[in-house]
């Protein structure tokens, strides 16, 4: 009994209800994999071809004895096998996820070389029963266009991941503002925060995907039935999250702070509150990673150097637009004004007639209306799971603090450098552990300038 | 429902190895928050410390098995002293921030591939255990007298685990009533006035600190040889706040209230997933509502339901006294 209570604690993700059981599946998955054609009824995984362009011969060959990695989203190996005399390969995994499967280059035979030196990886989304397809097109002879070298730091490669560092900064900042402004207004470093993110991509995939009909079945009677357009939904997430953020503000903080209740216990009432709501989308939503049903596995496109989705570049776009917006609103409105200096000095700001508890609501308001659309925006870029806002709470954290806690305009700066460092990091260190540089850079820069890269001094106390 | 069965398992849990293990990493917790203010959010990377630090001692180093308990100690010491030296000069809430970054860091780090030699990857390590189980004199696999129910191992743990853990808390009892235990809780109170009566408080910051640091690294070196592994997924942040409920539930600050709080956290525990597990074979709660992994979803709510409620409304949970203990940053 010990050993079985201890393990469903051990295993939070875990979805079986006794962590050894999992564990013992995984092992099993591990150990069937490089054993091709033992796919069976209820089995899940990957089915990788490799397969060879002989310009001359104008055909297709398989190729042998390739092995192909298959990696969850931790970057860890959940499987790995070796494709046969088809060029085929089938890697049965445990759980239905997203994974990235990866071809080993130095397995590759001779005389067979990649056509792009960096195409070694694909994003499959593996769902129960069912074997996802990857293929991977290789060219006998030597790699066509003549790219940059593999593996090593390239200019090519090196603008790529900036963009993608960029992506994911602009997308961090979206989803950090609001943590930076309530903190600034009310001292409070919020927690719970990462499940304002997550609630945003779970209710947009709802309108997205299901639809009211999903919730009250086919004759639900509202215009809404089956599953809004991408936009819409994301307008209603923002809508709802920021419903949501004056909710926890009306009904919870504002009501701690009139109670006298001291920073460090409201703080640690949001790690309460989050660890709660976090657990409800689990139990609500699955731990199955889920995608939007509105462009998905859309092809990259060229820019450049550069290759990018249509949508993310879309996104891009979107939250450059958005942040711009935060930007003209705490600078050119009266509320944005008087959010600036509740942050700034909140009892000058009441003594000089600014009502600070309404103000503070519109921060949590905005702010959570702006992580709702920071969720999607992740979401749709990446994969919606229950735990996404989790997973980025410690780089939001990074971000904000590397700018400046309390600062808009900090965050932005702290949590571009933060997707910048993560990306960048790639370059030299494994992907898997692409998110401690950006952890330790924070350590570094809390040591040298601990006011951030915006703030000031007098905030440390 | 079985009630008897219920009540059973949840007295054997709460005096079982994870209540030793949660005892004495939630002590180590009391001594920085309770005793010194200091706002450690990520404890249980202490605790990995200790296990890794067992782990890796014997059968990575290969060293001696009891040079590798020091080992473990050393582990979360190194760990304190990172920590602590370039964050315990700033406010609380960056040390908070830091702490569950630092935790994760060891986490992500210790489970990654590149580092599978050393640290077993995201299995972890096993079989290092062995030459601590020579000792074990419960040969026996299950143990049965009264309402308790052990395995042979568990029970070689607990009867280990819980006189430590009772001398530990009597170290820090004696340790909180000399001058430095005066000292470190006047730093709590405020730290201004304890500087300006000369008393280096960055210097008994980071005493505490590694103190704290070293008892949850003993607490890690409990779970790792009791569970005769270590793995990586054990030490998740979601852990340190299990660990901060139960020292809540017994009180802040007070010397038998982690010993108190972890028992009760365990007992409550076991109690309301035996609850729920029974409802569910009676069919009071239907299977579309919650079916069999569920009721382990719903212990995390009802822990993080618990420590907000707990925050709000019973600051000082059982032992503790609102004057001593006003959670406050100031």
């Amino acid at each position: 009994m010990g050993h079985q209570v201890n393990n469903s604690v051990a295993q939070p993700k875990a979805q079986s209800p006794s962590g050894a059981v999992m564990v013992l599946f995984c092992l099993a998955a591990i150990w069937l994999a490089p054993l091709p054609g033992l796919a069976q009824e209820g089995e899940q995984g990957a089915r990788v071809r490799v397969l060879a362009n002989d310009a001359e011969a104008d055909e297709r060959v398989p190729i042998e004895g390739v092995r192909v990695l298959v990696l969850d989203r931790d970057q860890t190996i959940v499987g790995e096998g070796v494709t046969d005399a088809e060029g085929t390969v089938e890697i049965a995994v445990s759980v239905p996820s997203v994974y990235r499967v990866e071809i080993d280059v130095a397995t590759i035979p001779e005389g067979i070389s990649l056509r792009d030196p960096e195409d070694i990886a694909r994003e499959v989304n593996v769902q129960a029963g069912r074997f996802a397809q990857a293929v991977f097109q290789l060219v006998v002879g030597e790699g066509g266009g003549g790219g940059p070298v593999a593996g090593g730091i390239s200019l090519r490669r090196v603008l790529q991941l900036s963009t993608e560092g960029v992506k994911l900064g602009l997308f961090l900042a979206m989803a950090a503002i609001g943590l930076s402004l309530i903190f600034g207004t009310t001292g409070l470093v919020n927690f719970a925060h990462a499940e304002l993110v997550t609630w945003g991509m779970l209710v947009a995939y709802f309108f997205n995907v299901l639809g009211f009909s999903g919730l009250f079945g086919e004759t639900a009677p509202w215009i809404l039935g089956n599953g809004v357009d991408f936009f819409t939904s994301t307008l209603l997430a923002m809508v709802l999250g920021g419903a949501l953020g004056w909710a926890a503000d009306a009904g919870i903080f504002a009501p701690l702070r009139r109670r006298g209740t001291g920073l460090i216990a409201q703080m640690v009432v949001t790690i309460g509150l989050g660890i709660l709501i976090r657990y409800i989308f689990l139990y609500v939503f699955g731990g199955t990673g889920r995608f939007f049903r509105s462009y998905p596995g859309q092809q990259t496109i060229r820019l450049g150097l550069v290759e990018v989705t249509p949508k993310d570049l879309f996104a891009m776009g979107v939250a450059i637009l958005a942040l711009v917006g935060v930007g003209m609103i705490l600078q050119l409105t009266r509320v944005g004004r008087a959010m600036r200096a509740v942050s700034d000095n909140r009892d000058l700001a009441a003594s000089s007639g600014i009502d600070v508890q309404r103000v503070i609501r519109w921060v949590w308001v905005a702010g959570a209306a702006l992580a709702a659309l920071g969720g999607v925006l992740l979401g749709q870029s990446d994969v919606i799971r229950w735990d996404v806002g989790s997973n980025v709470l410690l780089l939001m954290f990074a971000g904000v603090t590397l700018g400046g806690l309390g600062t808009a305009y900090g965050a932005l700066v702290g949590c571009l450098l933060v997707g910048l460092g993560i990306q960048l990091s790639t370059l030299f260190v494994a992907s898997e552990l692409r998110s401690v540089g950006a952890l330790l850079l924070m350590a570094v820069i809390l040591l040298i300038r601990p006011q951030g890269i915006l703030g000031r001094r007098v905030r440390i106390g | 429902m079985n009630w008897n069965s219920i009540f059973q398992q949840a007295i054997s849990q709460a005096f079982g190895l994870n209540a030793v293990v949660f005892a004495m990493a939630t002590i180590g917790l009391n001594v920085h928050f309770g005793y010194t203010g200091l706002l450690n959010f990520g404890h249980i990377g202490f605790v990995a410390m200790g296990g890794y630090g067992v782990g890796m001692a014997i059968t990575t180093f290969g060293l001696n098995p009891y040079l590798g308990l020091l080992v473990g100690i050393i582990y979360a010491l190194l760990f304190a002293l990172i920590l602590g030296v370039p964050t315990l000069r700033l406010r609380g809430d960056y040390l908070a921030i830091v702490t569950i970054a630092a935790s994760e860091v060891f986490r992500i780090v210790v489970r990654s591939t590149t580092l599978a030699p050393l640290t077993g990857g995201n299995t972890g390590i096993t079989a290092f255990a062995a030459p601590f189980y020579e000792l074990n004199p419960f040969t026996e696999r299950l143990y049965s007298f009264g309402p308790f129910f052990y395995t042979g191992p568990n029970l070689f743990m607990i009867t280990i685990g819980w006189p430590l853990v009772i001398l530990v808390t009597l170290g820090i009892w004696q340790l909180m009533r000399s001058p430095w235990g005066r000292v470190v809780k006047a730093i709590r109170e405020d730290e201004d006035a304890a500087r300006a009566l000369g008393k280096n408080a960055y210097w008994y910051k980071l005493q505490s600190l590694m103190l704290g640091g070293a008892i949850g690294g003993l607490a890690g070196i409990l779970l790792a040889i009791g569970n005769s592994t270590v793995q990586p997924d054990y030490f998740v942040p979601v852990q340190t706040f299990f660990l901060w409920a139960a020292l809540i539930l017994g009180g802040v600050g007070r010397i038998w209230s982690p010993i108190v709080g972890s028992m009760l956290f365990w007992a409550l525990l076991t109690i309301t997933d035996g609850v729920m597990r029974g409802l569910q074979s009676t069919g009071a709660i239907p299977s579309w509502l919650m079916d069999g992994p569920q009721v382990g979803q719903v212990r995390f709510m009802l822990v993080g339901l618990g420590l907000a409620l707990l925050m709000v409304y019973r600051p000082q949970g059982i032992f503790g006294s609102r004057q001593e203990m006003m959670l406050d940053a100031r």
